[in-house]
């Protein structure tokens, strides 16, 4: 049964599986490292598919798409970041509320969008280097988005542990009163993860939309979104465990859509069940790490 | 006479209720120690960060050099010179030395060089500190020393030091006044602001004291009495608690070998605590912040439980039993932190009430809550304590400091405990209201009760116990009668020598 | 400039206010939305607020609002336990549709036995267990590993979904139906049905509805249990000082909601669904959410708001279908909504001030 799966081709399209979540991850692992919990992952998420693909449909690019997409959901997350930052509001009602509503504007923008077909996303020609057997197809064989993705985990990374302004964001995350009392404007530095982190929730949707299925559905993003918020979890705010963990979810996703071709004999639904119970499983094993000290907590300076 | 450095002219700041600062004068002049004193509540706190850029006064200006200086913002005070030391809450736990201090200064070097210059000002100072531990890692008095040193970086001229004395021993109060001192010789002004009489009169050139947000005096600590000073400070006489020292009935509490591990992140790990309170005693437990004082109070309280055999009560092995089956036993508490821990700050009095006095007050039946006697009870804390509310509908949060800690308190002794832990009394607390609630735990005691008082202000403890012992890293010092420790005993207890026989410290 | 400043304590009036307040501002933002759309924003909201309730057909519609109502405040009300502790269960949908099959399946083994005093307890008990049961598992993983429950609780959504798939399509297919996916219909099985009367829109989910207000208020304002519940979300700490236990606090939340959740999906799968289908479940789950926000977390504003939140999917569909107004719009409708009433909020704990720059 497994033997009819190319090894080679199985990295590859579990490479393609994870993007969306891998690039909605890393935008929140940014947004908690900051001191501020997101649950609207899923809102912004499916507010970029559909941004992404309206823009796409209309200029004819997908990469313009991506941009509207990115621009879409950072805007989208501004909305997030007014609310809980200027206002005050609790931070998971506030989330919740941006997945319902991102839910609600996403299927009514896409309403005269749904069975229409996205432009393509070409390969990135790497010309012979995509010859060399079973690297050649899992390094460079891909679009360029998901070499995208990888680049901005290494710059999340490279960013958070060598630069000043990574020092900064972490700092406000781990103490926001001490960062205050510092001099540091908390909130400007929160809006600014927040928006970055819904611009890459928005390039994650876009994603999905445009390149993984590629069309628009409603709901397309299935808890997308919410599988990204406990994969942060799962690398303890880390980018590199970032990837692991988004690969490792793509590998269980690929794995089981490739169980339902070959026909096995368990019914559909158990096996479109499985990345779900693996995540569950994966944050139960991974609870251990600690998180930003000032994760989802209200910032307000009093004096 | 040297030259001025800061002049502060008319500064008024009001919040909601409260005049904070109203029209304070006083200039600080180059390379002087300038004491800022005065109570909880006079104003020091808004005036420091007045003049660090947190605050923007409502009225009056200040000077720096005889230039304007009006910051904006702490970045714009750090270029110009004024760098600050702060009490708390400025500290990152997860982050290292090195990073905690880059975070504080404005061009900071590349990491390395930053490291090498640390070490550098560290040693010249004599504050030891290694770059790259994690500061959540580190004890209080280390953790001064990250701020010091990110402060001393930037080559201030003006350093202002919020009550730095109250984390530190004896010894480290030493080696800090010896660095302050080097400081000020070299030609750094010293805003050190502290409300401990004795201190000041050893370092400071300069004293400005601030009651209720004014400025009521200003003199030569050198040559002041600590009586006038005090007086000055407080704007009237104290009481002083009466003592009759206990004989010490039967033995309440016994702690024997008790370890266990801190239940928050960073936290002390309490190491082989061992000791025993009795009937009628008050036994004081002194130490530098951080150092296990939560955790024991937890350890008792039950909200941290222990195995069994190491916390026995009336013969009675509770250690696996929660905080409201101690309660039943009588056995009460009061933790540190009113806001949140002791109390709830969005709930009213009379819900606080329930907090604790449900099972001893019996204020439920059935699981039904009795709101009338727990009004009552709450009404009756706010009368016996002179709590200062409009009434026990009002929410905890809206009550001052002291006014909340004494019906924290209160709220404790009117349940009638036979053994009462309370951890920092009447930290915040006006000098009027700590006396009064001092006095109410040596009258508990001296009905009969046992008190554990767990605090970091040395004088208190000396007032108030009839036997002391010390907390460091998570080990407890043996008690040792009161009554004639001297000043290096306590300094040796607090600094972790438990088991150094006494006879060589005489000397 | 505009500052907040905190208030001494939360005030009273702000706190009965917000809620309209948010309503006022959606209902004019919606209007915007509605004109956007090229629909008449008057008659819009007219149709969505008032149609249901004073048109010509509105004896057709009242009916409608308890059965929707019914299920919301149901699950609002196990929800505002937990919200108010601090326990974010957001996976009710998930213990609806658990609480629906157990409930079905109890059902469905014992037809065509005619037996109502056995047959329809029985659903009850197992429709609650069910729901409790499917929201002990993050209840647990919480206490025991520390898990997240907003996470748990929501990827169980999912799960529970591809569950009642594989019923539909499986054990729980009508053998009589001919190959098409879904159980027999409930309410043509006189022992098992939920309804009290059906043109009336009366259910037992009704009447258990408004029995979970009663007791939630009754439980909230007396007992020593809703004392604990909103002292752990305020103060966790003061709570552990206090003696409440973290851990059983977590599990008693997360299974009211879950009972609760449990018990509103089996009344609607042998009443207004009528059976298990692939598409049973609407996003009451959701909803509820909203509907627990919007009522305060107080169990009076959740039956108020409950009324509400119906009222708008009746008026919704009637604004489908009269003014091809998309369903979509109505979803954002409601999720603007719950942002106006987090938005709001502000003034319940903070003042306002408008302060002008000083002159230096």
């Amino acid at each position: 049964m497994f033997g009819s799966i190319d090894p080679s081709l199985l990295v590859a399209s579990l490479m393609v599986a994870a993007t969306p979540i891998l690039l909605a991850a890393i935008g929140e692992l940014v947004v908690e490292r900051a001191g501020v919990l997101n649950l609207g992952v899923e809102g912004m998420m499916i507010t970029g598919a559909v941004c992404g693909f309206i823009v796409a449909i209309n200029t004819g690019s997908p990469y313009v798409g991506f941009a509207g997409a990115a621009a879409g959901a950072a805007l989208l997350a501004l909305v997030f970041a007014a609310l809980t930052q200027w206002l005050l509001s609790n931070q998971v009602a506030t989330g919740l509320a941006l997945t319902l509503f991102g839910l609600g504007l996403s299927s009514l923008l896409g309403q005269s969008y749904v069975g229409m077909r996205a432009p393509s996303l070409p390969r990135v020609d790497f010309g012979v280097l995509s010859e060399i057997p079973f690297l050649g197809r899992v390094l460079f064989g891909h679009d360029p988005m998901v070499y995208v993705s990888l680049l901005i985990v290494a710059g999340v990374w490279a960013f958070l542990r060598y630069t000043r302004g990574g020092l900064v964001l972490r700092a406000v995350g781990e103490n926001h009163a001490a960062a205050h009392a510092l001099g540091y404007n908390v909130v400007a530095i929160r809006f600014a993860a927040i928006a970055f982190g819904g611009a890459c929730a928005g390039l994650g949707g876009a994603y999905l939309s445009l390149v993984r299925v590629p069309q628009w559905t409603e709901g397309m993003t299935a808890g997308a979104g919410w599988i990204a918020l406990a994969i942060v979890v799962f690398a303890s705010w880390r980018p590199w465990r970032l990837l692991l963990g988004a690969y490792l979810f793509g590998g269980v996703t690929v794995l089981q859509l490739n169980l339902q071709a070959s026909g096995v004999a368990i019914p559909v639904e158990y096996l479109s069940m499985s990345p779900y119970v693996v995540t569950i499983l994966v944050l139960v094993v991974m609870s251990a790490g600690r998180a930003p000290g000032s994760l989802g907590k209200t910032f307000h300076a009093s004096t | 006479m040297k030259e001025t450095l800061l002049s502060l002219e008319g500064l008024t700041k009001a919040y909601p209720g409260v005049v904070a600062n109203e029209d304070v004068s006083f200039d600080i002049r180059r390379g002087e120690v300038h004491a800022l004193l005065g109570e909880n509540g006079a104003g020091k706190s808004t005036l420091v960060k007045t003049i660090y850029g947190l605050v923007k006064p409502d009225r009056g200006r200040m000077r720096l050099n005889g230039a304007p200086y009006e910051p904006a913002e702490p970045k714009v005070a750090r270029r110009l010179g004024v760098a600050m030391v702060f009490q708390h809450f400025s500290l990152f736990d997860a982050l290292n030395v090195a990073e905690n201090i880059a975070l504080g200064m404005e061009n900071p070097p590349r990491p390395r060089d930053l490291a090498a210059r640390i070490r550098d000002v560290s040693e010249t100072y004599g504050l030891p500190l290694d770059p790259f531990r994690t500061v959540g890692d580190l004890s209080a008095g280390e953790r001064q020393r990250v701020e010091i040193i990110r402060c001393l970086l930037q080559d201030p001229k003006l350093l202002i030091m919020d009550e730095p004395t109250s984390v530190l021993t004896p010894q480290e109060v030493t080696i800090l006044f010896e660095t302050l001192r080097k400081l000020s010789a070299e030609g750094t002004a010293i805003l050190y602001i502290s409300h401990k009489l004795e201190e000041i009169r050893a370092l400071c050139e300069t004293a400005t004291i601030l009651r209720l947000g004014r400025v009521v005096g200003t003199c030569d600590p050198r040559e002041s009495s600590a009586r006038q000073m005090a007086e000055m400070m407080v704007g009237g006489e104290l009481l002083v608690p009466e003592r009759e020292p206990g004989e010490g009935g039967a033995v309440m509490l016994e702690v024997a070998g008790l370890s266990a591990a801190s239940p928050r992140p960073f936290g002390t790990a309490l190491r082989d605590i061992g000791f025993e309170v009795r009937a009628g005693e008050v036994l004081g437990i002194g130490g530098v912040a951080g150092n296990g004082q939560d955790e024991l109070l937890a350890a008792l309280s039950g909200e941290l439980r222990t195995k069994p055999g190491m916390v026995r009560f009336k013969g009675d092995d509770i250690g696996r039993r929660g905080p409201n089956e101690r309660r039943a036993r009588a056995l009460l508490t009061a933790p540190e932190e009113r806001m949140g821990h002791a109390a709830a700050p969005d709930m009213s009095l009379t819900e606080n009430a329930v907090l604790t006095a449900n099972v001893r007050e019996d204020l439920s039946r059935h699981g039904f809550l009795r709101w009338g006697r727990a009004r009552a009870f709450a009404e009756l804390v706010i009368e016996r304590f002179d709590v200062r509310t409009p009434g026990p509908d009002r929410a905890a949060m809206s009550l001052s400091g002291g006014n909340l800690q004494k019906y924290v308190i209160g709220r404790e002794i009117l349940q009638r405990p036979d053994l009462l832990v309370v951890n920092q009394p009447t930290w915040g607390v006006d000098a009027s209201a700590a006396a009064a609630i001092r006095q109410a735990l040596l009258d508990l005691a001296a009905g009969g009760a046992a008190v554990i008082v767990i605090s970091q202000d040395l004088d208190e403890l000396m007032e108030i116990s009839d036997r002391f012992a010390a907390l460091n890293e998570g080990r407890l010092s043996a008690p040792r009668p009161a009554r004639g420790l001297s000043v290096e005993e306590i300094g040796l207890m607090l600094g972790g020598a438990h088991d150094m026989e006494v006879a060589h410290v005489d000397a | 400039m505009i500052r907040l400043e905190r208030r001494p304590q939360p005030s009273t009036f702000w706190t009965w206010l917000t809620p309209l307040l948010a309503v006022a501002l959606t209902v004019v933002f919606g209007g915007v939305l509605f004109a956007m759309l090229g629909k008449d924003p008057l008659v819009a909201i007219r149709t969505i607020f008032f149609d249901p309730l004073f048109s010509q057909f509105a004896s057709f519609y009242r009916p409608q609002l308890l059965v929707k109502g019914a299920p919301l405040v149901l699950i609002a009300i196990g929800l505002s336990f937990g919200f108010r502790a601090g326990v974010w269960n957001i996976g009710a949908e998930g213990q609806y549709i658990i609480g629906a099959l157990c409930g079905a399946a109890v059902a469905l083994a014992l037809y065509p036995m005619e037996a109502r005093w056995l047959i329809f307890p029985l659903m009850i008990l197992f429709g609650a267990l069910g729901g409790l049961g499917w929201a002990m598992i993050p209840g647990l993983l919480k206490v025991r590993f520390g898990t997240n429950e907003i996470l748990v609780s929501l990827m169980l959504v999912y799960v529970a979904e591809q569950l009642l798939a594989a019923m539909a399509l499986g054990p729980l297919r009508n053998p009589e139906g001919m190959g098409f996916p879904g159980s027999r219909n409930l309410t043509q099985y006189d022992s098992a049905t939920s309804w009290i009367d059906r043109a009336g829109g009366m259910h037992w989910g009704v009447i258990t509805a408004f029995l979970a207000v009663i007791l939630a208020y009754v439980v909230m304002s007396r007992h020593i249990l809703g004392f604990q519940i909103r002292l752990a979300g305020q103060s966790p700490r003061a709570a552990a000082f206090s003696g409440v236990n973290p851990g059983g606090l977590v599990l008693i939340c997360l299974g009211t909601s879950g009972a609760l959740a449990g018990l509103a999906g089996m009344f609607e799968v042998s009443g207004p669904a009528g059976q298990v289908s692939i598409d049973f479940n609407v996003g009451y789950g959701f909803t509820a959410i909203i509907v627990a926000f919007l009522g305060r977390l107080h169990p009076v504003g959740i039956l108020l708001a409950g009324g509400l939140m119906a009222l708008t999917y009746i008026g919704g569909e009637i604004a489908q279908s009269q003014l091809q107004l998309p369903a979509a719009a109505i979803q954002l409708f409601q999720g603007m909504l719950l942002f106006f009433l987090l938005a709001v909020d502000v003034l319940t704990h903070f003042r306002v001030r408008l302060r002008h720059r000083e002159v230096a």
